[in-house]
């Protein structure tokens, strides 16, 4: 897809530069400038195409949809619906509050709350810049099952509902779907707006991130890397889930790094546990829960996530 | 007009309410502008993303941080 960019920093780098490509300083300086506009038109195009999907969705929707649907289904359906919805996290407590009213099982409620992170559009967009649609995929259906799961086995603890500190009255009968309408023209906007603004927020960590890995794309030895990052250690994937949690907010500038380093011999169930950790796990998010749930809970929910994490991550490190 | 602001005080919320006193300031009269940031009330408008938009009791808006256009666009199209 994007071997016509690559020919051009070839010949600009090789050529006009007149650089060495078997030097570090060559190397490194072909991996910056190809990585990072290969990423960016990457991050705008997945940004905008998603957020304008999104136009169509929103959490009063999704609400309408969930209720009433029995635990299993759903639980696959919120984590599916975490893929396409607009979610922030400041708004995570409205939502729980307004599911519970709903009569929506918290474990399902929690299914949403754990797809929707994972499942944000940079870690998407990143994922599919850097390590190409497989990985994606995987990062995506394996990130849906921990959702599924963890909110199933959520749902399963005893009266639940005494964890939630603020009590909610349940509306009788069904939910009226908000009508808002929007043309064509405003949902393009809406997505351009919006991409114009996550780009603006992001650029400059993903050159950070992406001007690290060069310089260990060029300079630092892979047998470095394999001994310190990687290698098939039982620990290697605990510590990337762990080290993955207080990451939030830096996906874009994390995930360059990941990728240099499978590329010299980190293991991907590690690397994928590790991005996933940086996602799912965001301690500003149980900040937020805090206020209307009891720790206990938020401990248990991170709990379940970051086990099912680990799993991923220990499962691809022995299949892959 | 009655605007109502819903948020919990987050960023987003914060921000929606002054572009809309700027939206309203831009449009002149007067309007009556109130933010809501009790969850129970918000919970009320059925509205479960905020920061959302009221115009006259009915929600214009969630989840969104409208642009001081935006909001003129929704005011002056009722």
């Amino acid at each position: 897809m994007f071997t016509w960019w690559e020919k051009i920093v070839d010949k600009l780098v090789y050529e006009t530069w007149a650089l060495d490509s078997s030097t570090a300083l060559g190397s490194a300086i072909h991996f910056f400038i190809y990585d990072t506009i290969k990423i960016f038109i990457l991050l705008i195009t997945i940004i905008f195409a998603v957020s304008f999907l999104r136009t169509y969705f929103n959490t009063e929707k999704v609400r309408v949809y969930l209720q009433g649907k029995s635990e299993f289904s759903g639980n696959i359906l919120a984590a599916l619906f975490g893929i396409i919805t607009p979610f922030c996290s400041c708004s995570a407590i409205p939502l729980f509050l307004g599911f519970m009213q709903a009569r929506i099982p918290v474990g399902i409620t929690f299914s949403f709350l754990i797809s929707a992170p994972l499942n944000n559009e940079i870690a998407i967009a990143m994922l599919f810049g850097l390590f190409g649609w497989k990985i994606t995929a995987i990062y995506i259906g394996f990130g849906l099952l921990v959702a599924v799961f963890g909110g199933y086995f959520i749902g399963k603890i005893k009266s639940i509902e005494k964890y939630v500190l603020i009590p909610v009255t349940p509306i009788e009968g069904e939910l009226e779907d908000i009508q808002i309408k929007l043309s064509l023209n405003q949902r393009v906007n809406e997505a351009w707006d919006y991409t114009k603004d996550i780009f603006k927020k992001i650029y400059l960590y993903v050159m950070i991130g992406v001007g690290i890995g060069a310089f260990i794309h060029g300079y630092i030895p892979a047998e470095f890397i394999a001994k310190y990052a990687g290698g098939d250690a039982w620990y290697a994937v605990p510590v990337a889930v762990l080290m993955g949690i207080p990451m939030y907010s830096n996906a874009a500038g994390v995930m360059p790094l990941v990728e240099v380093l499978t590329a010299k011999g980190m293991l991907l169930g590690s690397a994928l546990a590790f991005m996933m950790a940086v996602t799912a796990l965001s301690l500003p998010e149980a900040m937020i829960l805090k206020r209307i749930l009891d720790v206990k809970l938020i401990a248990i929910f991170f709990g379940i996530v970051g086990f099912g994490i680990l799993l991923v991550g220990y499962m691809f490190n022995i299949i892959l | 007009m009655k605007i109502e602001i819903l948020g919990t005080g987050c960023a987003k919320c914060k921000a929606l309410e002054t572009n809309a006193k700027e939206a309203l300031a831009k449009i002149g009269g007067f309007h009556d502008v109130q933010k809501v940031e009790d969850i129970m009330e918000i919970m009320k408008y059925n509205v479960v993303s905020t920061p959302a938009l009221v115009v006259e009791g009915v929600v214009k808006s969630t989840g969104k941080l409208l642009t001081v256009d935006e909001i003129i666009e929704i005011l002056q199209t009722k």
